[in-house]
């Protein structure tokens, strides 16, 4: 394997791992917001 | 120039990291754990469930990932976990210590915002016993090491039903004591067959310690605690008949196959078939006693 390819090989993994991160990071913001709410609701009816 | 190093400068896959939280060991973890809040007496808003759910299933990945941190040199050692991302040299052990660590505190943190205090601290029993009790203290040094490391997976009930009520109560003591005591037989069915890896790992699992003899005595002992916890509930009135018939039900038959591999002894090349059955069963078995009370609650 050359250089070329390992460096490639290493921004494939990375660009995959951050694509990975900013879709559990969407989703965490998604229920943060829905958890928010919920607890909202939950305070006004009590 | 080539690069024999470049699978270690190689960020790890985000499935290694997957891998890492032992999603199989994580089904029956996050189904104990739903079916204990779906029994809760007091309903809880399917948000909040769906984030108590995912904060076990969480929990439970933390303790996977610094379990195989821990025992990388063990896996190593194993057929059945070479392939694991650390032995397999896929990821380097500080990576994998980083996530679980990572992954814990946030399951936690999540717990405790979203839900509520006991749901939180008994979650956090439950990893850390798996990682400190189990991992760490007793799995290199005692033939005992899954009857007391058995109680880490015994918690998700107990935590589901936290999640909803915000305390515990007897009924959820009693699906914590049958996972508890179900452990043992299942682990030991397991071991039978596969005693060799155990034995070149150095793991005293009971069947290397004491010898097959011994084990399949002790299957047959712990399974009768096992029965009565699982069918306690009945009695108790805290179930109904539908729970109660399903809990004699596959009772009877577990017993049955415990029966065949107690009372049995293998020879050489032995194919081990009533072991692996038990084996099988043990994890059907769980999976449908949790489902019959839901069914039983929820029909009540």
């Amino acid at each position: 394997m050359t250089d070329n390819d390992s460096t490639d090989l290493i921004r494939a993994r990375q660009r995959s791992r951050a694509r990975i991160m900013g879709l559990l990071l969407a989703a965490f913001v998604i229920l943060v917001f829905a958890i928010s709410i919920v607890k909202m609701q939950i305070g006004h009816s009590g | 120039m080539t690069t024999t190093t470049a699978s270690i400068a190689l960020p790890a896959d985000w499935r290694d990291f997957l891998a890492l939280t032992k999603p199989r060991v994580m089904t029956l973890v996050v189904f104990t754990g739903l079916c204990g809040m779906l029994a809760a007496p007091v309903p809880i808003h399917p948000i909040l469930g769906f984030t108590a759910i995912l904060c076990i299933a969480l929990g439970a990945g933390a303790a996977g990932a610094l379990n195989q941190w821990y025992e990388a040199d063990l896996d190593a050692k194993m057929k059945r976990t070479q392939g694991r991302p650390l032995p397999a040299g896929r990821m380097d052990r500080q990576s994998a210590l980083h996530f679980g660590v990572g992954l814990a505190c946030f399951s936690l943190a999540l717990m405790y915002f979203a839900i509520n205090l006991a749901a939180t601290l008994i979650l956090a029993v439950s990893i850390l016993f798996y990682v400190f009790v189990y991992t760490i203290w007793l799995k290199r040094r005692t033939p005992q090491n899954i009857v007391i490391g058995g109680a880490a997976g015994a918690f998700p009930p107990l935590i589901g039903w936290a999640a909803a009520t915000g305390d515990v109560a007897l009924f959820p003591a009693l699906l914590f004591a049958l996972i508890f005591l179900w452990t043992p037989p299942h682990f030991w069915a397991l071991a039978l067959f596969v005693k060799t890896d155990y034995a070149n790992a150095g793991v005293p699992m009971l069947p290397v310690v004491a010898g097959e003899k011994t084990t399949r005595t002790q299957i047959g002992l712990y399974t009768l605690p096992m029965v009565a916890a699982a069918i306690a509930p009945w009695p108790l009135g805290l179930t109904g008949a539908i729970y109660g018939w399903s809990a004699v039900l596959l009772n009877a038959i577990f017993l049955g196959l415990v029966a065949q591999v107690a009372l049995r002894r293998s020879g050489e090349g032995d194919a081990m078939v009533p072991e692996k059955r038990l084996f099988k069963y043990s994890i059907f078995y769980l999976f449908l006693m949790f489902g019959a009370l839901v069914v039983d609650r929820w029909l009540a």
